[in-house]
């Protein structure tokens, strides 16, 4: 079936079950992915699926929702049913309305659609990177987490008032993370993941490379001593930080009361002058870009953090009526719509005099911790609070010589950590979930197995 | 030998499918297939939120669809489809051993049709009509959330219910024909409090399986009163001072770290991987003697209890420690098939899109001797976690574990709240310190996160005290 077509159905089914107002979102999709084990196939998985959400408007303009598999006649109509049944619970505090922007024009990024390699193809060129990855260092006995996979999948928005619009992309991921022994030592782990539109576009080679180099440099660890040091976060470590804190920059979080930020946090000093953070959806380099949100608006760049000071929150339809505003293109759909980043981009703004310049990763003599990647953040982060305390893998560098931290967990206060930023390097880094340069901070806790 | 006459023409539940579904078996078996297993699944759940004094989400959800998987030697593929008409799931087969790359057609057919259905869901039926209505649930929601508005500092206040009805019906080439009906309910309480520059969180859940009446009989001021001491006695508490401790773990949630630390190791898809250091340690000693430890799907009414899992067999009572000693692993088909430790009905997945793989269910340390006071008065300076939050496992096996509440022990004694900690440890290290088990087994349910999804379970344990571990803090 397509987008035309279930829109039509849609329709006919609202019309005999009188509902005037509806809108919904559908997602089709073909997932392609194998997993090797040591040269063998371990599993291999294909996988349709079809999902559509949605919204009813009843009388009272209280909204229902329902989301469903089935696309049959029946499966619509009952869909429909329930969702009206639904709208007599819908929230009688808060309204929700079609986006304003559900028909302004949208960007579709010109990117090459590819076709499926197939499982065959995906599982010999798995196969090899195991291959290559096992054989790159003697210390690498097996490649336990590994995975090549390739997504096609079309992407719906309509409303009864006459709102269209759909996509379709594919895309590829490949994960390899090694597991490294030595003799009388702990076993260790790293790895990388890289994305594409399609395998063809994935530098597989770089994939291997990495996930070989981060896998054996950690071979020789020692144990770090429990205290506060002078910190630089990766690019990687920096987004996932802003990521896991970005409730901040949330109007849907600020009204839920989950947020550090209020309404009138606009123009608050909130980190150093020297940063600027965007939220990018469109950015070229993000693979996942996608050309409007849950509520058809399109996605647009904005500035979230100008010279350290709030500038903008992000914004579904309801929450942008509150704050008397339009919405910026980042709800998902729902009865309750939740509001989220697209793609974060980080950079040193032009106030940036009073940073320390000499704080370079790759040549800075003194002791400090690099912290290469953070881990268990649904575990701990506490966004509410605005505190942290997370796992993580870095080393420790000493008079220009690093050592792997066998195990050691981080601990702040992201208020503290943003007025405590004292550089922020000049290159900038891609990574899977957004654009950073590495940031150093002033101090933060250590907890080290001495 | 199958009959090819089928009248069907797509999967119907509550009705036959036999014909149909042998067909479908007959055909992946006829391709090359060692073993074909069709998992079908009809699904009905539904959300509801209440913010305050709102509600301000009620989301109801379907789905059906179908999980086919093919074993050939050792290798296996798997489709899910949402297409449950012949041709679609005669097509997923087709799919599936293509990319088992098999060509040869079999010689010998070696399915000799289902046996007679195990109907596991004839007392079931009535479920969905049992369960409670909308209505009842944002009633009881909005008491609750009245309930939690005890103190101005109060600032956010938040029930949720989620209740997850699944039908499914599971057949593969072995004979295996058995159909199920599932009923999971969980109720959740969130609060927020706060004042001037103090923030603290309070969270509790609670679940069920099986019991449709279950949430009417939920004691909601009790619970609320629960959630609002916790965050209370948070609100003005210090940062941990991190270091080596002892120290003792609460009942219930505080199970969570051995399912997770020790629980996921001894799963064969662990085995397989090579990412467990018990891989050879059947019969030895990897825990203290005080230590026995149990996974089993049987408890009534446990959220993670169940009558057949998800590849149609009967869950066991595993005893997987026993005073110290390891006993056994948790197994599915492929784990029996790669690894040899046969199946303990702990084949599970969190829908028809991913396969099954070994998952833990009611999972807990058994009860032993002392009263939780011993287990305090036995240290003189450590830490008391009265209340988990999540964590994480490494792929080396480290784990990483929020306290959500927590006290000082000094001399023996409870003293001060503390926040910010975590425990840190892998559980090769961990399990021999787990000196003192206490006589207050109690259970817990949560949701499990793995390579076959996410799927209900129990966590759970008495008191325990750990003679040392890291905790981080600041």
């Amino acid at each position: 079936m397509n987008p035309t077509e279930i829109t039509s159905q849609i329709s006919n089914a609202a019309n005999m079950l009188n509902i005037d107002k509806w809108d919904y979102g559908a997602s089709f999709s073909n997932d392609y992915s194998v997993q090797v084990d040591r040269g063998a196939a371990k599993q291999l998985k294909a996988s349709q699926k079809q999902v559509i959400t949605l919204r009813v408007w009843n009388k009272d303009n209280l909204v229902g929702i329902t989301t469903t598999s089935d696309l049959s006649e029946t499966g619509i109509k009952k869909a429909l049913r329930q969702a009206n049944i639904a709208s007599e619970f819908g929230n009688k505090n808060e309204f929700t309305d079609f986006s304003p922007l559900a028909k302004d024009p949208i960007q579709i990024k010109e990117v090459d659609k590819k076709n499926p390699l197939g499982i065959k193809k995906l599982l010999k060129i798995l196969r090899e990177a195991e291959s290559k990855l096992i054989d790159s260092h003697e210390a690498i006995k097996s490649i336990p987490y590994n995975g090549l996979s390739e997504s096609f999948y079309e992407r719906i928005y309509a409303n009864s008032d006459g709102a269209f619009r759909n996509y379709s992309k594919s895309q590829a991921a490949i994960y390899l993370y090694a597991r490294a022994e030595e003799k009388d030592k702990k076993p260790r782990s790293s790895g990388s993941v890289k994305l594409g539109y399609g395998v063809e576009d994935i530098d597989i080679e770089s994939c291997i490379k990495e996930a070989a180099k981060k896998t054996i440099a950690h071979l020789d660890y020692s144990s770090i001593k429990t205290d506060k040091y002078l910190i630089c976060l990766s690019p990687e470590a920096f987004l996932t930080m802003m990521n896991a804190f970005s409730s901040i920059f949330n109007a849907r979080s600020i009204i839920d009361g989950v947020s550090l930020s209020n309404k009138n946090s606009i123009g608050e000093l909130i980190s150093i002058p020297a940063l600027n953070i965007y939220d990018d959806g469109l950015n070229d380099k993000n693979i996942s870009s996608a050309p409007f949100d849950g509520e058809g608006t399109p996605t647009k760049k904005i500035s979230l953090i100008n010279k350290g000071k709030l500038e903008n929150f992000i914004h579904s339809e309801s929450t942008a009526k509150i704050f008397n505003t339009i919405p910026t293109g980042h709800a998902g759909l729902g009865s309750k719509v939740s509001v989220s980043p697209d793609w974060l981009v980080i950079e040193k703004s032009n106030e940036c005099s009073d940073l320390n310049t000499s704080l370079v990763h790759t040549n800075y003599q003194g002791d400090f911790v690099y912290i290469e990647e953070l881990n268990a953040i649904h575990a701990g982060v506490r966004a509410s609070q605005g505190s942290f305390s997370l796992p993580f893998e870095g080393w420790l560098y000493r008079n220009g010589e690093k050592r792997s931290i066998e195990s050691a967990t981080v601990a702040g206060d992201i208020k503290y950590l943003l007025k405590n930023i004292i550089n922020i390097e000049n290159e900038k880094e891609l990574t899977t979930s957004g654009i950073s340069p590495h940031v150093w901070i002033n101090e933060l806790s250590i907890t080290g197995d001495e | 030998m199958v009959s090819a006459s089928i009248k069907s023409s797509e999967i119907r539940f509550g009705e036959c499918n036999k014909k149909l579904l042998e067909e479908v078996i007959f055909y992946g078996i006829s391709l090359g297939a060692d073993f074909v297993e069709l998992f079908i699944e009809n699904s009905d759940n539904s959300n509801v939120l209440a913010e305050e004094d709102f509600i301000t989400n009620v989301s109801p959800s379907f789905s059906k669809g179908a999980g086919i998987r093919i074993f050939k030697d050792k290798r296996d593929g798997f489709v899910s489809t949402n297409d449950l008409s012949k041709h679609g799931l005669m097509r997923s087969i087709s799919q599936a051993i293509e990319m088992l790359d098999i060509s040869k057609k079999t010689d010998k057919l070696i399915f000799n049709g289902l046996e007679k259905l195990k109907d596991y869901s004839k007392s079931k039926i009535d479920w969905l009509n049992e369960v409670p209505t909308i209505n009842e649930v944002s009633e009881k929601l909005l008491l609750s959330t009245k309930s939690l508005k005890k103190d101005k500092k109060v600032v956010v206040r938040k029930g949720s219910y989620s209740r997850n009805w699944q039908e499914v019906i599971i057949a593969s080439s072995d004979g295996t024909y058995a159909t199920d009906i599932r009923l999971h309910q969980t109720v959740g309480l969130n609060i927020i409090a706060n004042d001037a520059q103090y923030r603290s969180n309070g969270s509790r859940r609670y679940g069920s399986h099986g019991i449709p009446n279950e949430f009417r009989l939920w004691d909601h001021e009790k619970a609320s009163n629960e959630v609002y001491e916790s965050s209370m006695n948070m609100l003005y508490a210090d940062y941990v001072q991190a270091g080596q401790m002892p120290v003792v773990l609460a009942n219930k949630f505080g199970g969570v770290i051995f399912h997770e630390a020790c629980g996921h190791l001894l799963e064969t898809t662990q085995i397989e991987r090579g990412t467990t250091p018990f891989s050879d340690k059947l019969n030895k000693k990897i825990a203290h003697e005080s230590v026995t430890a149990i996974d089993e799907g049987l408890s009534e009414g446990a959220f993670g209890s169940l009558s057949i899992d998800d590849e149609g067999m009967e869950p066991e009572k595993s005893i997987l420690i026993k005073d110290g000693i390891l006993k056994k692993f948790l197994s599915d088909r492929a784990g029996e098939l790669r690894t040899g430790h046969k199946r303990t009905g702990s084949g599970r997945r969190q829908n028809y899109s991913f396969a099954a793989a070994s998952r833990m269910r009611n999972t807990y340390i058994a009860k032993g001797e002392f009263t939780k006071e011993e287990l305090i008065n036995s240290i003189s300076e450590g830490l008391y976690c009265k209340s988990m939050g999540g964590g994480s496992v490494g792929a080396t096996g480290q784990f990483n574990f929020a306290v959500e509440e927590g006290y000082l022990i000094k001399n023996g004694k409870l003293t001060k709240p503390v926040k910010g900690a975590t425990l840190i440890g892998d559980a090769k290290e961990v399990m021999p310190k787990i000196s003192m088990c206490g006589n207050d087994l109690e259970l817990a349910p949560g949701f499990c996160g793995s390579v076959s999804g996410s799927v209900n379970v129990t966590v759970g344990q008495p008191h325990i005290k750990v003679d040392s571990i890291t905790v981080g803090g600041r």
